[in-house]
């Protein structure tokens, strides 16, 4: 436990605010919401994975009882909503008109009084399709005689969904690469698979035709960001759309990109003249919302005199029907090439190239900053095959070769900064808890009596926190935040941010950083989010920003209100601000403890009617718009232990240490709870979550009967530890965490998977290791997920 | 979410009334537990156009002794098949299966006869059912009469029951020297098995005087591994013998490839699930 | 149709269609939102309500199939103002994030405790398996449980 735990306020393990709500059923998710006169949507979708729309018939479907409207391609194109850009500058069909690109894609919308007409008035919808060859296998996409998949597009030729993407020096990587003594490679996928929040994506638009208003209740994780592409598709002024985010349950990255169904739902507002609910079911959700990964790899690695000093990977990402991966701008592979991880490289060189094919569009992180996860995963299993080429403990390697703490402000060969840290010794805490020593003697035992148990140790670097305005924007949105803190007379505080909690606990959190720097309760600060018409302008919460962006932007703005009732305080103990020293919640003059005013006292001062300081108009308010200088730099050591079943090749991941570091913690518990749920959803990426396709496209995993998601059962008691490095450049220190876990845990159990199998020669295997796939190369023919 | 198409609804008071809904009503289907049949419908897989429930049938929710049998109604819940003292002393493999159907909360409302009835390859009661060789009570207008449950599935989804019968009742025969065993693999909790195996064996003294061996998941239907039976009776249990059981299981089932795994997979599974189920059944029938 | 279901202990009347899920009778009769669903197909749990004690996904269940049976939902447990020790082991531990599994969570474990008032560890694992949870990771959830059970007041 750190020191801070036990400060009196501010910072420590306080127990959450929105708890209250939630343990009452009392949360506000969207599908709680009931507008008066309120019709129900229900989107009708695709069959084929690649088909040409001949026709389609509504007649029957619009003569049902109860059904307001239908709506198709065609109609959406006098309103001029047809396509809309993705956040990756391409364009996606709301509703199909000339083909189908996916199985599962938005086809016709109907608008009924419930959604049990709705779904009756689907059935009644006859199309015409052609199918067409489908292009599945991403490796094909590109092959002369590959189908074109967007003809939409003027001027595309082929299947590339992007120009190819570069970094690093490719001649530097091959004179390493030269001069090396050790050289492995290998071919490692990152399936496809699906962030599927416990609540699905949904919207209740409402447009008033008189008022031209358009109001909207969604569950995303960037209003403002959303708010400004409607304004776009639209042509509709900013400040004519209000959306307004409730409760979310759960986000994970799946509620960042604007669906197709989100646009038929503002369609069905105005066509239908009244508010359109329109919420996704499950198999919807995971057939055509934001996938996550699907990069194909090829990596080669090499060492000289037993450490890592260079890094090769060709990377052929699959990007779906439509490119609407998420990242900033300038980065068309998102983070990935933070694929030199936390070793002190001598060079390396990572191409990509993004192809489009039949499947569902996506590409969001799926609780990870933009492709660090991929990253994260190939390094970690290629440091893993290199120990295993060299005959040294892959901890041993690791150590030799981690960037060394005087080494930081650490520049990595393809151009990231890292901020701060230890990495010997996060790996000897989470060695020491783990008991490594032990572990391996357990395993040599074991081995002697035919049993399969694997120790996995993965370490990551992550780069979160985006970003840099003058690196970072989406769709030209710098990706900043913004916080507005304005202090009442009775000294409650309320701060408005432009993050989007799904579960994260801002409400507490950002209480406790406000309290923190202006040393009153958090149960006195109100924090409000959610809401463009009543929160400062910010691109959201996604890639592990809240803390290092908005929680800066917090901190920022107190200090703000601080130096202002500095002022005040002066006024009010008449002598010069620069005399005040600050103790928590109070300006006293340096010497004289004695003499102070507390932040209350000057709260009061502030809206009274006495004197102020020369300049101030009253109250006491901030406002700040945060431009992080950097990114942060959390990393971890996390070390699985695993058993198979030598007969069943049943995994079972008996142990899992996590020792994170993300500089100061400003509510541990909530850290800690953060790393629960990311190491969950990292095994379930790792044993059992996949999004695939058959030959035809068709979608393999499109409910929770197939897309598996791990229970209670399948998740060891979580063994965390911590060390604290503090962010150098960020107000409080603080780092992000929350996609941590999920970026570094899929490589940890790999690797303890293939650590245990190493007797019967299995030097790689792709996620997830079910059974079937972890048997398949226990008998030396480990296959690629399809 | 999913919504059903439209039906009728009807709340049975008494099973003739029941038999007499179903005859009546073209495409009307029995609702007990609901737990296939409705994402079924949600689905709009399966568009009854009448359901008529039997869940107040209590008449049907027992498991008793009756002379030399274990009789089980059709509309008992999988909780009550997993929490029974009396099934689990006379046949042990219905508590290792219901510790693996599905999860607690569904174990709650599904019951054996919807279980049965589903006709899925993939459930584990039928294979439980077919290693115990048990019977299967159906009743219809025109009165009762049993099927054994080597007989009850005609196909994937297809059962003896006719048309205007329900099943009523399984019975389970008690004989001396019995042990039983189900073993499942399965890709996550609450998932359908990859493959199980359910062994019952009757011993005589250290003789194998009748055994039954069923899979499940493996095939169109449940697998009753009758060679792998004529091999086993007479015989003394052991490693050799059990070894040799599996081969036959995994050569006499027919898995499909799918998400769960591929045929070579399967094949082997059927093969370990066996050999386990059938040490485990003979350890309990030992002691 | 005319149904009529004890929910709360209150009797509810709707004439609703025979194909209406409990799940949106609780949700639309009497406005208890605090029931959510998640999936189609009975696996995440998110919709379990108690009937007649016993933890039931209300979105597998048609209304009808229910009236004349005791549905208890999440808005059951506080009693008189005074949290359900499940509720308070949800805060205490940290065993809820989003929020949107935790109803679902507590009425599971409420039916665990009133039939096993003092479940390990496994029991607890076992008892929320049909009930996904995206956001906890399931630790602190289970100790939660165990926080209740240790807090529990015993009948009278």
């Amino acid at each position: 436990m750190s020191a801070l735990e036990d400060r009196p306020i501010g910072f420590g393990r306080l127990k959450r605010k929105e708890d209250a709500r939630f343990i009452r059923g009392q949360g506000n998710y969207l599908d709680d919401i009931r507008l008066p006169g309120m019709l129900h949507a229900a989107i009708l979708r695709s069959p084929f994975a690649h088909a040409r729309i001949n026709s389609i018939d509504t007649s029957a479907a619009l003569a049902l009882d109860g059904v307001a409207a239908v709506i198709t391609a065609k109609d959406l194109e006098t309103l001029g909503l047809a396509w809309m850009p993705t956040i990756s500058y391409d364009t996606q069909a709301v509703l199909a008109g000339d083909k189908v690109r996916f199985q599962g894609q938005e086809v016709a919308c109907v608008i009924a009084t419930d959604e049990y007409i709705a779904r009756d008035a689907l059935q009644l919808i006859d199309v015409d399709y052609d199918p067409l060859p489908p292009v599945v296998n991403a490796r094909k996409a590109l092959d002369p005689d590959a189908p074109l998949i967007r003809d939409d597009k003027e001027g595309q030729v082929d299947n590339l969904a992007s120009p190819l993407w570069e970094a690093g020096d490719e001649q530097a990587a091959d004179r390493v690469f030269a001069e090396a003594d050790t050289v492995v490679e290998r071919d490692i996928i990152y399936p496809r698979c699906h962030p599927a929040p416990l609540e699905t994506c949904g919207m209740i638009a409402d447009f008033n035709p008189q008022t031209g208003q358009l109001n909207i209740y969604n569950g995303n994780q960037a209003p403002h960001a959303h708010r400004t592409v409607y304004a776009h598709v639209a042509g509709l002024a900013e400040h004519m759309i209000r959306i307004r985010c409730g409760d979310i349950g759960g986000g994970f990255g799946n509620k960042v990109p604007v669906y197709p169904g989100y646009v038929c739902a503002i369609a069905g507002s105005i066509v239908a003249g009244a508010p359109v609910k329109w919420i996704e079911d499950r198999s919807e959700n995971l057939m055509s919302t934001g996938f996550a990964r699907d990069y194909i790899m090829h990596a080669q690695m090499c060492s000289k005199d037993g450490r890592i000093t260079g890094l090769r990977v060709d990377v052929i990402a699959d990007h779906g029907a439509f490119d609407s991966t998420a990242q900033p701008t300038k980065f068309p592979a998102g983070f990935f090439h933070i694929v030199c991880g936390s070793y002190d490289l001598q060079a390396a060189h990572v191409q990509v190239k993004a192809v489009y094919t039949n499947k569902a569009p996506g590409g969001v992180a799926y609780r990870c900053s933009f492709r660090i996860t991929e990253a994260v995963y190939l390094v970690e299993r290629m440091v893993d095959a290199l120990a295993h080429e060299l005959g040294v403990d892959p901890v041993e390697l690791r150590m030799r070769s981690f960037i060394h703490p005087e080494q930081f402000p650490y520049q990595t060969t393809t151009g990231w900064t890292y901020d701060s840290g230890d990495y010997q010794k996060t790996m000897r805490v989470a060695m020491d808890i783990a008991g490594y020593e032990d572990l391996r003697r357990e395993q040599a035992e074991k081995r002697a009596r035919g049993e399969l148990m694997g120790v996995g140790v993965a370490f990551f670097t992550e780069g979160v926190g985006a970003g840099p305005r003058r690196h970072m924007d989406i769709l030209g949105l710098a990706m900043n935040d913004g916080a507005d803190l304005r202090l009442h007379p009775s000294g409650k505080a309320v701060v408005s941010l432009s993050a989007q909690t799904q579960g994260q606990g801002h409400e507490t959190t950002f209480a406790q950083i406000v309290a923190e720097e202006l040393g009153i309760p958090p149960e006195d600060v109100e924090v409000r989010h959610g809401d463009t018409d009543k929160s400062p302008y910010g691109l959201g919460t996604y890639g592990s920003r809240s803390t290092p962006v908005s929680g800066a932007a917090v901190a920022v703005v107190s200090r703000k209100v601080r130096d202002k009732a500095r002022a005040i305080a002066a006024t009010m103990l008449e002598t010069r601000p620069e005399d005040l020293a600050w103790e928590k919640g109070r300006w006293y003059v340096k010497g004289d403890r004695t003499q102070g005013v507390t932040i209350f006292d000057i709260t009061k001062r502030a809206y009274s009617g006495e004197v102020l300081p020369e300049g101030f108009e009253g109250g006491l308010d901030a406002q700040v718009i945060y431009d992080p200088p950097n990114l942060t730099y959390p990393y971890g050591a996390y070390i699985a232990v695993v058993d198979v079943d030598p007969e069943t090749a049943h995994v079972t991941v008996r142990r899992f240490i996590a020792v994170d570091d993300c500089g100061v913690r400003i509510n541990p518990m909530i850290v800690e709870g953060q790393i629960h749920g990311g190491l969950t959803e990292g095994i379930g990426i790792a044993l059992m979550e996949l999004i695939s396709f058959d030959e035809e496209g068709n979608c393999l995993n499109g409910s929770f009967m197939d897309y598996l998601i791990p229970t209670a059962l399948e998740v060891p008691d979580f063994e965390l530890g911590e060390t604290v490095t503090p962010c150098p450049h960020h107000p409080l220190g603080a780092k992000g965490v929350g996609e941590s876990p999920n970026v570094g845990s899929p490589p940890a159990v790999v690797n303890a998977v293939i650590d245990a199998l190493a007797p019967l020669g299995v030097q790689h295997l792709d996620m997830p290791l079910t059974p079937a796939r972890v048997w398949a190369a226990m008998q030396g023919r480990p296959e690629p997920p399809q | 979410m999913q919504t059903p198409a439209p039906f009728d609804y009807e709340r049975a008071t008494s099973l003739d009334g029941a038999i007499a809904a179903l005859k009546a009503h073209e495409d009307a289907r029995i609702v007990a537990g609901g737990h296939s049949l409705l994402p079924m419908m949600k689905l709009r897989l399966a568009q009854p156009s009448r359901l008529i429930d039997i869940n107040d049938l209590t008449e049907l929710e027992y498991i008793r002794e009756e002379g030399d049998e274990v009789a089980i109604g059709a509309l008992t819940r999988h909780v009550e098949l997993l929490e029974s003292e009396l099934l689990a002393e006379r046949f042990p493999l219905f508590r290792d299966a219901e510790r693996v159907i599905a999860d607690p909360t569904v174990r709650n409302r599904g019951t054996i006869g919807g279980s049965l009835c589903q006709a899925d390859a993939a459930e584990d009661l039928s294979a439980v059912c077919a290693a115990l060789k048990a019977t299967v009570v159906m009743r219809g207008e025109s009165g009762t009469r049993t099927v054994n449950m080597r007989e009850f599935h005609l196909g994937p989804w297809m059962t003896a029951v006719g048309e205007g019968e329900i099943v009523t009742e399984i019975r389970l025969r008690v004989r001396p020297g019995h042990g039983s065993a189900h073993e499942k693999l399965e890709r996550r909790a609450g998932d359908w098995a990859i493959a199980a195996a359910s062994a019952a064996l009757w011993l005589d003294g250290d003789t194998i005087a009748d055994a039954g061996v069923a899979l499940s998941a493996v095939g169109l239907t449940t697998i009753d591994l009758t060679r792998a039976e004529d091999l086993l009776r007479g015989a003394r249990p052991g490693e050799e013998l059990f070894a040799q059981v599996a081969a036959i299981a995994a050569e006499d089932c027919s898995p499909a490839a799918d998400g769960r795994g591929d045929v070579a997979y399967k094949r082997h599974l059927a093969g370990v699930l066996t050999t386990r189920a059938l040490r485990k059944a003979t350890a309990r029938a030992l002691t | 149709m005319n149904i009529s279901i004890s929910i709360n202990g209150e009797t509810v009347t709707r004439d609703v269609e025979p194909r209406t899920l409990l799940v949106h009778f609780i949700r639309d009769t009497p406005g208890l939102t605090g029931t959510h669903w998640g999936c189609d197909t009975s696996n995440c749990g998110a919709c379990t309500v108690l009937m007649d004690g016993r933890a039931l996904k209300s979105c597998t269940a048609l209304a009808a199939m229910c009236e004349g049976h005791e549905i208890a939902t999440v808005e059951s447990l506080e009693r008189d103002g005074e949290l359900d020790p499940l509720q308070q082991g949800f805060h205490e531990c940290h065993a809820l994030q989003c929020g949107f599994c935790t109803p679902g969570m507590l009425m599971a474990a409420r039916g665990l405790l009133d039939v096993n008032p003092d479940p390990t560890e496994e029991e607890i694992r076992v008892a929320i398996s049909g009930n996904l949870c995206r956001c906890t990771g399931y630790k602190n959830i289970v100790a939660a449980v165990r926080w209740a059970a240790e807090h529990q007041e015993v009948a009278p």
